[in-house]
């Protein structure tokens, strides 16, 4: 075993300070959630929203809306859109308290729940307990990642749980199928209470690809009460850390009305 | 031209058609059900034929066809799917109990109304009377960071006498959503039936859509198409070793393993923008060109040689391999009836592999090691994947030394009415998707045979008889994944 030890201290520390300021997140090309320009869209045009796979973007009032809770990162608008109103972007850091967060929106002043002062500051760990109610896997090989030397998130003191009586924070990825509901509700009512949940992933926050149809609900939505949203297609390790750490006010939530930096 | 050769059979020939091709050396891969326009429901058969490229594909018309799973053991679940989601009545089903879903189970998915639990893959486990005898359920919630699923253990002390898994709670109705798409759209569709195998779905879709529409990819994509699933192979199998090492408290062979996989899918990030080889094809090549310039050549080989250090290492680690040798035996025997596939099958003595034996994208021009060995344990089955990295290696700096400017993508519009078949060697193993055009151009029917649906059938018959502490080592050393096999 002395050579693993050996090898272990001589291989030095891989691990990324993200969220800190300048650091490196590790996630360089990583494309994220279509910037949408409204300045640049045609009138009219709407093929976008004639792409979309999952509805995130809508004919409203002569415009468009845009759900960023339904997207599934596919880049088919931006391949669409003949303007650029639709732009690849690197905005993955998508985590919100409020699912209002997720819809653009000019009007960019915080919603009540994302300023919420009387926060958990939790002073001791976090433990979390994950539920697979129907991912692809990709969401859980993200969660997984967590664990490894580039991300460490024991280091943050947060933790995963086999047991949900232990867990502050129920983690569903999926979009709730039809024979994962019953094990959902239970593995919540079985957590003490306070208890939070997060929802991880774009099928999770809405339903994603199979939403709706004749195997699967629309993610959490009228399934469980959800205090942080994470959509992404998967969402990559740094951006569930961001959310994570931001559910603990440690970081700041970076999106307000769909947008980074609102 | 589109990957199958027809061939329509009446349902009291099926017996002799199977024992002919499994005379010949042939077998079945896979069936499914589906409605052609205008007429009542087929059943389609799809056989691999020695030294011949496409598939043989049977059609029977009807929905009460006799069971074949006595013969053709793999065909079990398929029939019983088949009873379950389009009321297929098998006659002599050896298992005749719900797989999947049926219509009538009655879990509601909003809350409100009262729910009762779904029947997917209803445990029919034997009767054990004896006292000796402990009944463990675990499951579908299960420890750590994993898919859903439901595993029963009946043992004594630390004795596994049987094990039966329960799947299909993730069960998605993913082919049901190509239904009235547009076929190049939909490949967004079959990126995510398994995350982790994003490139390969995504490859065999766009293949069987390609063979519907008769196009030919132009040789750039070709090349590309093979660079990008031979990285999705090394990410994979690089988990792989890493999660093994978990298993057997290797906990430094565990952090390097993911160490690596987590360079891989950075160096994919950057060349691609999607750590999982996401919105990169689309039918008659990618959605756009990519440039793999020097960096990337200069990475891969920085990671393989960490990569081979890293196995030096393994395979000095002792008690990592006293943990691994000899346990979890699948007999090259079940794995043939049972219908594994990849790494397992190979592992366990059966020389196969899509890429070679039916080559597809660029494979036919370039070198490929084929690795199999004849001990079928879990030991078989990691250095199985150790050669398969070292092999991806090579095949990535081949492209990348061959690769020339061009076109990477070409008109692909299948006509109505078409239909195609399409094919990949996922890193788990063999992956087909079937498709049919409906007469407006839009999907009609897509069926995907996933590598996991096939090794799930297999992987029990190597847990019942052995001991519990050899289980995680063993559930891990066949690299299963659930969303794939429940879809
Ligand atoms: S990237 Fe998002 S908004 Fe754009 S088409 Fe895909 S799912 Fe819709
Ligand atoms: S959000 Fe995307 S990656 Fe996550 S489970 Fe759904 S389809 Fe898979």
């Amino acid at each position: 075993m002395a050579l693993w030890t050996l090898f272990g201290l001589m291989s030095g520390k891989a691990t990324t300070p993200w969220p800190k300021d300048g650091a490196n997140d590790g996630q360089d090309g990583v494309l994220g959630m279509p910037r949408y320009n409204p300045a640049l869209c045609q009138e009219g045009c709407e093929e976008c929203a004639a792409v979309c796979p999952t509805h995130a973007i809508q004919i409203q009032d002569g415009g468009l809306s845009v759900d960023y809770g339904r997207c599934v990162v596919c880049q088919l608008c931006t391949e669409a859109c003949p303007s650029g109103a639709m732009e690849p972007s690197h905005d993955w850091a998508f985590g919100v308290r409020d699912r209002t967060d997720l819809v653009w929106s000019n009007d960019r002043t915080s919603h009540p729940a994302a300023d919420r002062t009387e926060r958990r500051a939790f002073r001791r760990s976090l433990h979390i307990r994950h539920v697979d109610a129907g991912s692809c896997n990709g969401c859980e090989s993200e969660l997984q990642a967590l664990n490894n030397p580039f991300y460490n998130l024991h280091r943050l003191g947060i933790f995963f749980t086999p047991s949900p009586r232990f867990a502050d924070l129920l983690l569903v990825t999926g979009p709730v199928t039809r024979a994962m509901f019953e094990p959902l509700r239970s593995a919540y009512e079985a957590m003490p209470e306070p208890r939070w949940v997060m929802a991880v992933g774009t099928c999770a926050v809405s339903g994603g690809i199979p939403g709706g149809n004749y195997a699967c609900g629309t993610g959490l939505e009228g399934v469980l009460p959800v205090d942080l949203y994470l959509p992404g297609c998967p969402p990559n390790p740094s951006a569930i850390l961001q959310a994570l750490l931001m559910f603990l006010d440690r970081t700041p939530q970076r999106v307000r009305g769909g947008q980074i930096g609102g | 031209m589109n990957g199958m050769r027809i061939k329509p059979l009446e349902a009291s020939k099926l017996h002799a058609a199977a024992k002919a091709l499994y005379e010949a050396g042939g077998r079945v891969q896979f069936a499914y059900a589906w409605s052609p326009h205008g007429s009542g429901t087929e059943v389609r058969y799809i056989c691999a034929v020695p030294d011949q490229q496409d598939f043989d594909v049977w059609t029977v018309a009807g929905c009460s066809l006799p069971s074949l799973a006595p013969v053709v053991p793999l065909l079990g679940w398929y029939e019983r799917e088949m009873t379950d989601l389009q009321k297929i009545k098998f006659s002599g089903h050896p298992e005749p109990y719900p797989l999947v879903l049926r219509e009538d189970d009655s879990t509601r998915i909003n809350g409100s109304l009262k729910s009762y639990p779904p029947t997917n893959g209803h445990a029919h486990l034997p009767a054990i009377e004896t006292r000796d005898v402990q009944q463990l359920p675990f499951g579908p919630i299960r420890a750590d960071v994993v898919e859903s699923a439901e595993f029963t253990f009946f043992y004594i002390g630390e004795r596994i006498i049987y094990y039966q898994p329960r799947l299909f709670f993730k069960h998605r109705g993913m082919e049901s959503c190509f239904q009235g798409q547009r076929p190049d759209h939909a490949v967004v569709i079959a990126e995510r039936v398994s995350g982790v195998g994003t490139l390969a779905h995504a490859l065999a879709y766009c293949e069987a859509i390609e063979r519907a529409a008769k196009c030919t990819v132009p040789p750039r994509a070709q090349a590309l198409r093979v660079l990008l699933a031979e990285l999705e192979r090394i990410y994979n199998h690089l988990h792989y070793l890493g999660h093994l090492c978990h298993t057997t408290s290797l906990k430094v062979g565990e952090a390097q393993g993911k160490l690596l996989e987590e360079k891989a899918k950075q160096l994919i990030a950057r060349l691609t923008g999607s750590r999982f080889l996401r919105s990169l094809l689309t039918p008659g090549g990618l959605r756009r060109d990519l440039t793999p310039d020097r960096w990337l050549g200069a990475g891969l080989e920085a990671l393989r040689q960490e990569f081979v250090a890293y196995v030096e290492r393994l395979e000095a680690s002792e008690s990592h391999l006293d943990r691994l040798i000899t346990t979890g035996p699948l007999p090259a025997r079940i794995a043939f009836d049972q219908g594994a596939t990849g790494p397992i099958e190979r592992a366990s003595g059966l020389d196969r592999d899509l890429r070679r034996d039916h080559p597809y994208a660029q494979y036919a021009e370039l070198p490929l090691a084929v690795s199999t060995l004849k001990e079928g344990d879990a030991y078989a089955r990691e250095r199985v994947r150790m050669a398969e990295v070292e092999a991806s290696f090579i095949l990535c700096q081949r492209v990348l030394l061959l690769l020339e400017p061009g076109p990477i993508r070409t008109e692909c519009a299948p006509p109505p009415l078409s239909q195609g078949l399409g094919w990949a060697e996922d890193p788990r193993g063999s992956l087909f998707y079937a498709v049919h055009i409906g007469g407006d151009g839009r999907l009609a029917r897509v069926k995907i045979k996933s590598p996991s649906f096939s090794n799930w059938r297999a992987f029990p018959f190597t847990v019942h008889d052995t001991n519990m502490m050899d289980y995680a080592i063993n559930e891990a050393s066949f690299g299963l994944t659930i969303a794939g096999c429940d879809r």
